[in-house]
């Protein structure tokens, strides 16, 4: 602890960054397609959206490996985000929509609404939208957690508030009459800032982009975690009462956590939203959540770069699997957890320092 | 046990890293023609689309059996979007940019094609989706096999308002909260208010996905048709929901003479599930129904029943569709001599089949077919007595009459409109 | 037998005598020809007449047993191996068998079967059966036409079954209610006014309405009808009651294994919705063999063997799992979520191989079909009886095993203190085992109820699982007495809450409740007192 990062720790940081941020487009732009180097183009979105995935994991393991706190609604923090996201990207289709109304969006004309309500206002503009991608989840966390943190529910009654908190939105979300387009959702997004989003130099844009979130993401939680906040939030993590009893503000600490978890939440989902093109209340589901929680048990929990491997392994192998064994990538994936949870209790990452730890 | 552990796990990561070098590799070109199949084979969906995944599949065994197609052999790549509606858009993209299928069939709900819709767009694919929809849509790179509302709901609202369907003079409009159920009530209170039906005679009610109880519901839809006037229900419940609405129904003594239910998402595969001993008379309406009588819907069953191995097996609309949609294809492809998506699509217009149905299907330049509508009362065995049909096809709307919007769009691809949601052609005649 | 006879014979001379050609014999065929409302005509006809030799005929074509002949005539159909027997419609009379395509079934639509309905209606209304005499009583009371007025008084004079009486006279009150004197209409309005039915509040209510009818005869009506509603509310309010009842069994019988899994030895279960499908599956397996190899009249005692199947399998199963993954995870509980929901990921995808993704059909048996009204707009179907029933000997049975067995005695020391009941010489491992394969036993004999209400689908567990971790974690975690409460609260609130607020918008408030509830209470309704209650 202490330094934010070793010297090697800032190498690699930096070149796999690099790597990633400019290694990718270079790939993707410069070999010509067929070539073994070339990077095809659907792997950016993909890439991208397991850059977001990452994000969402390492803010689920700031409040799970190192404060304790298991939430599994963290789903919804990043759904919000992409909420938040999303309805800027459908003000950007103004009269572009197949009614072609300039202000309300197909889905409200459809339903006979005849004005923007009023928590639409100010979505056109992207900087209100990028705003609101964290504040809205840091919002909710922040009510959420205050309340639960200061009642001292812990452990699973937290686990499983949370998860009412996510199905409650959820099943608002479907609803219709509350504005964000029910199942369906948002979609159809024409450009973000003024790029088209379907063009090969946005998709690599946001790409670097959420390349760039992940990185800044890494290092502020490098940050708290090698801070005097992060000895706390271990020390609440393994024995909260004691923490309490030695005079620390155990519901502050925690409180800290847990919204600066959902606000790095919130930006994943609004990086996530233009590069799948969609964002609908399934992303609400509990089962959402419950995978998140996965990705990170799977990478290593309570390591910040076990997180970042767990959503990019468990994510690519579900890619990979519903592609080349779409009748029995279940059982692959479900027999990956269970062989992780038994023989693997701090994922891989505890695996690679097993095998760091073998060498002479 | 350690090392055990170990010895597994350091496999597992290489076969993973092995695997991610592997998707990378662009696909090698191969002298088939390949069609994807973008079905959810896990996850909530499941249920009813791995059924029109093994449609395909049985299509493309026929079609290769038969000499295959440009005297290529067609190859079905199979993707489980796993009901996951991010992860169709995926593997869309994957499809179409990877493995580089001349076009695709699937998709069954309306989110999941709304997420694959700008993939299809923008990467120029043809999906084909073959399930009964809200309509409100023509994109240039979909071809909807399905029924559009005039194609299933108004015809059945009118059938029970005629005599022989009961002169029913009140209405439930019982739906899951999601677009197609919106949309189809919207048409329909839109028609009924239109044919004099008074607000208060209708009631809209809205559940959500997989809604399980429905002791509120049944109870309400009692009350509601207790006031002396005929009532019926209009059900565009989804999937999941319908066995518990139907049991719930049957055990409440809701009989069909009583109070109808007609509903536009329950075929006879939803009633294998159900034992319909106690909902003889409900309704549903459709473009087919297994029990038509003719020589192309025996062949049709007797193919399917063969290929799946399993003589109990029944057919539905939807597979309809997609044996429609699938044949149509292939004629188009034969016609363009190619695979290639433009000249298919051209080609796509106007294309005939003899469908299962009886009837012959056509493709029209709104990219919806023209299909006879049929309305079946529920028999004892899970099968419907056709109690109703039209006369001959009919031409599906993409935008309803109905609603004020959508009124006055037009879609039509052929010169000079070549637009799916327009108010004025595209192009000028020239002449003038 | 003699007495229906008679009475035949007595509405035989009233309205058929004149004619001396068989009318039957004419009528019948044309039940094979034109459309619906052609039939639909002929059956009325058939019901006016009054011969009762009209009842096979028009039953067989309600049954889709009638058939057209290629001759053109009717006869009735069983089916027999690969063909079909044939009887006359009329005598009953043998005419051999013959291939079934060689006779064309007669269809039906709704409006025809109405007709046959109330044409059975007014013949089987002197029918040696009580049920029919009750259900064409009823018949006549929903559409009391004045031609039936005849008909009802000879039927209550002959009529000695207290059930049958009552409702043939609601049916002959609301006959006289169009017909009569002002007299005779103000004493049926006021007969009718004892009844609790929304069918006779209807025709009060045009009484009351009808701008021609005499003042005194509404305000009788008037009376009347407030009498009937006040009763109909409370009726009303009874059922939603019941509803919630009975949705509150399902949250138990779904979440009560769970209590036991996850609130009695602290492993977070996901895997439980599977066990609960694995027991409905079973349910259909074992109804599928009962149908296989067991005459039809045995085949609805399929359930009651279906449930200690049920909760064989998925016992098994759930030691299987505690024996091959869960056992290394004491004490880890978090992990045990992992693990589990791989393995949920897993059952899911096997019961999809085996049995396919498509709903599976499991039928209620016939004394679960249907339900009853102890009073007018008061319904409680049979099957939701069956279920709040069960749930409750379920209940009962675990607290006895709990509370009165060496093992519930070892399951309870186990779980407060592992190792003093290790020194105690208790088998932990083997107790850790049975304790999870109860939990999961009695998951799948809630499999078996919900097969009953819902689909039974590889889907089938996830529907649940959601809601059991509320119920365990509302009622508290570890209290069974919890778990009841918390089930029962959460279901009749839902139900009170879904005709205000509507189905969506009754859970969310619902599940705003509970993170609302769980803040007050932190360790939920039946909180663990003392050292249990630090984890």
């Amino acid at each position: 602890m202490g330094a934010l990062l070793t010297p090697r720790g800032w190498w690699a940081l930096i070149g796999s960054g690099l790597i990633a941020a400019v290694g990718v487009p270079l790939a993707n732009l410069l070999p010509a397609p067929g070539s073994a180097l070339h990077l095809p183009d659907y792997m950016v979105p993909l890439l991208g959206k397991y850059a977001c995935f990452a994000i969402l994991a390492l803010s689920l393991d700031l409040v799970w490996g190192y404060a304790g706190i298991l939430s599994l609604g963290h789903g919804a923090f990043f759904a919000l985000g992409g909420y938040c996201m999303g309805m800027h990207l459908m003000r950007q289709i103004g009269p572009r929509g197949v009614y072609g109304h300039p202000v309300l969006p197909d889905f409200m004309v459809f339903l006979n609404w005849k004005e923007l309500p009023w928590y639409w206002q100010g979505f056109d503009q992207f900087w209100f939208a990028a705003l609101m991608a964290m504040l809205v989840p840091g919002a909710l966390a922040l009510a959420f957690g205050y309340f639960a943190f200061r009642s001292r529910v812990t452990g699973v009654y937290l686990s499983i508030i949370t998860q009412a908190l996510t199905f409650a939105l959820l099943l608002a979300f479907f609803r219709n009459d509350m504005g964000f387009g029910g199942n369906n959702g948002l979609t159809d997004f024409k450009d973000i800032l003024g790029f088209p989003v379907q063009a090969r130099a946005t998709r690599l844009g946001l790409f670097v982009a959420s390349v760039a979130a992940l990185g800044a993401s890494f290092l502020i939680c490098r940050l708290v975690v090698a801070s005097k906040l992060g000895r706390v939030l271990l020390a609440i993590r393994d024995a909260e009462s004691r923490v309490r009893f030695l005079g620390y503000s155990v519901t502050n600490a925690k409180l800290f956590a847990f919204v600066l978890s959902a606000t790095m939440a919130g930006v994943a989902g609004a990086l996530y939203v233009p590069q799948v093109g969609i964002i609908n209340p399934s992303e609400f589901s509990p089962a959402n959540s419950i995978e998140i929680a996965i990705w990170v048990a799977v990478g290593g929990r309570g390591t910040l770069i076990g997180a970042v491997a767990g959503a990019g392994l468990v994510n690519g192998a579900k890619s990979w699997l519903t592609g080349v064994a779409p009748e029995l990538w279940l059982f692959a994936l479900g027999a990956l957890f269970v062989v992780v949870t038994l023989f693997l209790p701090r994922g891989i990452v505890g695996l690679a320092a097993r095998w760091k730890a073998r060498e002479p | 046990m350690v090392k055990f552990g170990d010895k597994i796990a350091r496999l597992g990561v290489i076969g993973a890293l092995a695997a991610g070098l592997g998707a990378a590799q662009p696909a090698l070109a191969q002298g088939t023609i390949k069609v994807g199949v973008l079905h959810s084979l896990s996850g909530t969906m499941a249920i009813s689309e791995t059924t029109l995944k093994d449609t395909i599949l049985m299509m493309v065994d026929d079609v290769n059996r038969k000499g295959g197609l440009l005297g290529k052999k067609v190859e079905a790549v199979v993707v489980d979007p796993a009901s996951n509606w991010p992860l169709f858009a995926e593997k869309a993209r994957e499809l179409l940019a990877k493995e580089k299928v001349a076009a695709v069939f699937g998709c069954w709900t309306s989110v999941s094609r709304k997420s694959v819709l700008p993939v299809f767009e923008e990467l120029n694919g043809l999906l084909f989706y073959p399930v009964q929809y809200e309509g409100e849509e023509s994109s240039r790179n979909v071809f909807y096999t399905g029924a559009a509302p005039n194609q299933q709901a108004i015809p059945a609202v009118e059938y029970l308002m005629s005599k022989d369907g009961g002169e029913v003079k009140r209405w439930v409009l019982a739906g899951t909260d999601y677009v197609y159920p919106r949309t189809t009530n919207k048409i329909l209170e839109a028609f009924l208010k239109a044919k004099g039906v008074k607000p208060e005679d209708i009631m809209i009610n809205y559940t959500p996905f997989g809604h399980s109880d429905w002791q509120t519901i049944v109870a309400d839809i009692k009350k509601f048709a207790s006031a002396g006037k005929k009532t019926a229900v209009v059900s565009t419940i989804n999937g999941d929901a319908n066995v518990p609405f139907y049991k719930e129904l049957a055990n409440a003594g809701i009989k069909a003479t009583d109070i109808p239910v007609v509903a536009f998402s329950v075929g006879e595969e939803e009633l294998a599930g159900i034992d319909t001993r106690n909902l003889v008379g409900h309704l549903a309406a459709w473009n087919y129904f297994q029990s038509v009588k003719n020589a192309d819907n025996s062949a049709f069953i007797k193919q399917w029943q063969s290929f799946i191995k399993n003589p109990k097996r029944v057919t539905n609309d939807p597979m309809e569709a997609h044996y429609i949609g699938f044949k149509m294809w292939t004629q188009a492809v034969q016609q363009a001599g190619s695979v290639e998506v433009d000249a298919v699509r051209q080609a796509m217009y106007g294309q005939k089949v003899a469908a299962p149905s009886g009837f012959v299907a056509a493709m029209n330049t709104n990219h919806h077919l023209s299909k006879p509508v049929m309305i079946g009362e529920i028999r004892g065995d899970g099968q419907f007595d056709i109690v109703w049909q039209t006369k001959g096809a009919i031409k599906a709307d993409a935008w309803s009459p109905f609603i004020p919007e959508s009124s006055k769009l037009v879609a039509d691809w052929s010169y000079p409109w070549v637009c799916g949601n327009c108010t004025a052609p595209k192009f000028k005649s020239l002449a003038n | 037998m003699i007495v229906m006879f008679r009475f035949l014979a007595c509405l035989w001379f009233l309205l058929a005598a004149p004619a001396f050609a068989d009318p039957l014999a004419d009528l019948i065929p044309k039940l094979g020809r034109g459309g619906f409302a052609d039939k639909a005509e002929v059956a009325a006809e058939l019901g006016a007449l009054g011969d009762g030799r009209a009842i096979a005929a028009l039953r067989a074509l309600a049954d889709g047993k009638l058939v057209t002949r290629a001759d053109g005539s009717v006869a009735i159909a069983e089916p027999a191996g690969e063909g079909v027997k044939l009887a006359h419609p009329l005598t009953g009379a043998d005419l051999g068998t013959s291939a079934a395509d060689t006779v064309e079934r007669i269809r039906i639509n709704n409006r025809l079967r109405a007709a046959i309905a109330a044409a059975l209606g007014a013949l089987q209304i002197f029918s040696p059966n009580p049920e029919e005499r009750l259900a064409a009583a009823r018949e006549a009371a929903k559409a009391p036409t004045p031609e039936l007025a005849l008909a009802l008084d000879k039927a209550l004079a002959a009529e000695t079954v207290p059930a049958v009486r009552a409702a043939l006279r609601s049916a002959q009150a609301a006959v006289q209610l169009s017909v009569g004197t002002i007299e005779q209409r103000i004493r049926a309005v006021e007969a009718l006014s004892a009844a609790t039915d929304p069918q006779v509040r209807n025709l009060l209510r045009q009484v009351a309405q009808a701008a021609e009818a005499p003042a005194e005869l509404r305000a009788a009506a008037e009376t009347a009808l407030r009498s009937i509603e006040r009763r109909l509310q409370l009726a009303g309010l009874a059922e939603i009651l019941f509803q919630g009842v009975s949705l509150g069994s399902v949250l138990l019988l779904a979440a009560i294994g769970l209590a036991i899994t996850f609130g009695v030895m602290g492993v977070i279960n996901m895997a439980h919705g599977e066990m609960i499908m694995i027991g409905a599956y079973t349910a259909f397996v074992v109804q599928e063999i009962f149908r296989a190899y067991l005459p039809p009249d045995a085949v609805d005692l399929y359930l009651p063997a279906a449930v200690p199947a049920a909760f064989l399998a998925a016992a098994l199963v759930g030691i299987a799992l505690e024996r091959g993954v869960i056992r290394f995870l004491y004490g880890r509980a978090l992990e045990t979520l992992l693990a589990t929901w791989g393995i949920s990921l897993m059952l899911q995808q096997a019961v999809r191989s085996v049995f396919g993704a498509p709903n599976k059909e499991v039928a209620n048996p016939a004394w679960m079909t249907g339900g009853f009204e102890p009073v007018g707009g008061f319904f409680v179907a049979y099957n939701r009886l069956a279920i709040v029933v069960f749930c409750f000997l379920v209940l009962g049975a675990i607290a006895l095993i709990l509370r009165r067995t060496a093992f519930g005695l070892h399951v309870r020391a186990v779980t407060q203190n592992r190792d003093m009941a290790k020194a105690m010489g208790i088998p932990v491992a083997r107790i850790d085992a049975l304790t999870f394969g109860l939990g999961s036993g009695i998951a799948g004999m809630a499999g078996v109820a919900l097969s009953q209400i819902g689909n039974v689908s590889p889907n089938l567990g996830q529907i649940y699982i959601v809601d059991s971790f509320m119920v365990v974690v509302f009622g508290g975690v570890g209290s069974l007495l919890g778990t009841l409460a918390g089930a029962m609260t959460l279901g009749v609130i839902n139900k009170l809450l879904e005709p205000v607020a509507g189905a969506v918008l009754g859970k969310i408030v619902v599940l705003a409740a509970i993170i609302v509830f769980i803040q007050r209470r932190p360790r939920g309704l039946f909180a663990p007192r003392g050292r249990a209650a630090e984890g």
